[in-house]
């Protein structure tokens, strides 16, 4: 029996003005639902393009569930295939990312492709000869994903060949990576670091939740960023503050910071903390930086570009960006209670080294499966995720400064505890899940 | 002054570890040297720990918070705490310089972490990089190489 599938009406009303039904967070089906609906009526972030920067280049992961491959065309252009063999449906790339020539080979019957996906070739072709071959799934190749869009770099895609443009899907909200691409003197990144990869067994909404709950940090981490700023207090006097310290610190600021720094509400579910101030404010200048950035740019763009330090960006569904520290956390969904976190890095090229240190070593504070912030955000994820599955209530609060005048509302600004920015994940959500039923 | 032996070296690693599995945290910080740090990398043969990402990086300064944070009131990931568990392969000397008072010790383990009705089991190796400051062993770099370092991990709350 199926609650929701077919159900248009009953996923709506899953989501009231200031509730969200549990079922969102634990139901296998809305889950599934979620990877044929939502995740293929949004533009998804899938890769960035200087990691397949040759011909040939490829790079596996997932839209969604989907199995993808991203590659370099031979015309140069981005693409982004199913990695499905036509034939038997072997999984053509196999690794997570290398070098594959002027095509595909699959590695079960040697059928080729070109890196558009086009078949190129079969062994013993004679024997498709008068089979009706050419009228065959098969005969079109691995299939492509009909849009994709390179956006300063960053590859997205919609695999529903119907749906929002990619301007009108994100609107403004697209600011967040222009500013962290500006932050390179050259205006260009480069994925760099390596990636982090850490398992949560929740929902991968609660990922999204969570970066822009600024009501959590000064509760939930004063066990990590606090006993860091305690630790921190009983140094020698004049003791340099080191910049593990400095990235701690800000996580135990007061509730008024947090109000006071507001948050911006796009359209679509995007949304952002941090607007007139954030946690990445206040970091030490890197010795030789600024005069590149004015040499690029003039002072007043250069501290245009600076002065924009934007904390969390929700690009819905389901990554976060932070441009003043060059981060991207993308919540991959496995099952409705499994979700794997990759946390991926830039450099800035022509920017001095140690920004990419800085990088590196907030990536490995925060978002390492080895990271004591983490930890405190995991345990919080998992105790929700099993609690929800109680009789006693069903219902997820997001009241917090609701205001009736809202709906409809983007491109605002408000105050930075204000929960519309999950309101509006959630209005979102039942839109782009149902409009395709 | 007596020698550092072999065995000084080889009973120092296991002496490690068993600090580790029962909780003297303490007394595990008085091993490092002020300058050390605590390794673990997210590539195999990573050369680079400033500009490529680890799991752990840990000066003296970040392991106190560590050990701090694990007997923390609100330390919530540790309610109910972590256990965890060495098993170790005799570990070996690869190099020694006696005169300088520096020494490298590889050894092999299985590591279990457990918390709740978890159990996890990590697999890799550890280079001691020991210093001999007045007569006595210190660590002044552990690194620790998981067999599958860049695998996707759930929580690690424990030391290797």
């Amino acid at each position: 029996m199926s609650k929701y599938r077919g159900n248009p009406d009953a996923i709506q009303a899953l989501v009231r003005d200031t509730e969200v039904h549990k079922d969102t967070y634990i139901d296998q089906e809305i889950f599934e639902l979620e990877m044929e609906h939502l995740f293929a009526n949004t533009w998804v972030y899938v890769g960035h393009a200087s990691q397949v920067p040759n011909k040939g280049d490829y790079y596996t992961t997932t839209v969604g569930t989907e199995e993808v491959v991203m590659v370099r065309h031979s015309d140069n252009s981005v693409r982004v295939l199913y990695n499905r063999c036509p034939h038997k449906g072997v999984k053509v790339a196999g690794e997570v990312c290398g070098n594959t020539g002027k095509f595909f080979r699959c590695p079960y019957h040697a059928w080729t492709f070109k890196t558009d996906g086009s078949l190129l070739a079969i062994p013993l072709k004679k024997g498709y000869e008068n089979t009706g071959f050419e009228s065959c799934e098969a005969s079109h190749g691995m299939a492509p994903v009909p849009n994709v869009k390179v956006y300063r770099d960053f590859v997205f895609c919609r695999l529903n060949p119907g749906g929002p443009s990619f301007d009108e899907f994100f609107g403004q909200s697209l600011s967040t990576l222009d500013n962290m691409v500006d932050r390179s003197p050259e205006g260009k990144l480069e994925v760099a670091g390596g990636v982090l990869r850490y398992m949560h067994n929740c929902n991968w909404k609660m990922l999204v939740d969570n970066q822009t709950d600024t009501c959590h940090p000064m509760v939930a981490h004063e066990s990590s960023a606090g006993t860091a700023v305690r630790v921190w207090n009983e140094a020698p006097e004049g003791t340099p503050k080191p910049m593990a310290v400095e990235l701690f610190a800000p996580f135990m600021s007061p509730y008024e910071f947090f109000e006071n720094m507001g948050i911006r509400v796009w359209e679509n579910g995007h949304g952002h903390t941090g607007v007139s101030d954030s946690i990445h404010a206040a970091y030490s200048p890197v010795p030789g930086y600024w005069d590149q950035m004015v040499a690029a740019y003039g002072e007043e763009r250069a501290k245009q570009i600076l002065g924009d330090t934007r904390h969390n960006t929700v690009y819905f569904p389901n990554i976060m960006v932070k441009g003043p520290i060059q981060t991207l956390r993308l919540f991959k969904p496995i099952a409705a209670n499994k979700t794997l976190v990759e946390s991926w890095t830039f450099r800035l090229v022509g920017a001095p080294d140690l920004l990419l240190e800085r990088t590196t070593m907030y990536n490995r504070l925060i978002n390492a499966p080895t990271s004591v912030v983490g930890h405190d955000d995991l345990e919080m994820y998992e105790r929700a995720q099993e609690g929800l599955h109680s009789r006693g209530r069903d219902w997820i609060n997001i009241a917090r400064l609701y205001d009736p005048a809202e709906k409809g509302q983007k491109n605002i600004v408000t105050n930075g505890t204000n929960e519309m920015q999950m309101r509006e994940q959630m209005r979102a959500w039942a839109r782009f899940m149902t409009e395709s039923m | 002054m007596t020698a550092i032996t072999e065995k000084n070296l080889i009973d120092f690693v296991y002496a490690e570890a068993r600090l580790l599995d029962e909780q003297r945290f303490e007394d595990w910080l008085a091993l490092f040297t002020e300058d050390a740090y605590y390794w673990m990398p997210l590539a195999h043969d990573q050369r680079d720990p400033k500009l490529h990402t680890s799991l752990m990086y840990e000066d003296k300064l970040l392991l106190r918070v560590r050990i701090e944070r694990l007997s923390g009131q609100r330390t919530f990931s540790q309610q109910p705490k972590s256990r965890c568990h060495h098993l170790l392969q005799a570990p070996t000397v690869e190099a020694s310089d006696p005169a300088k008072g520096e020494h490298t010790v590889r050894t092999a383990f299985h590591y279990t972490e457990t918390r709740l009705d978890k159990q996890t089991i990590y697999v890799g190796w550890t280079t001691h990089h020991l210093v001999e400051v007045d007569g006595a062993l210190k660590i002044r770099l552990k690194r620790v190489d998981l067999v599958n370092c860049d695998a996707a991990f759930a929580n690690i709350q424990l030391f290797m």
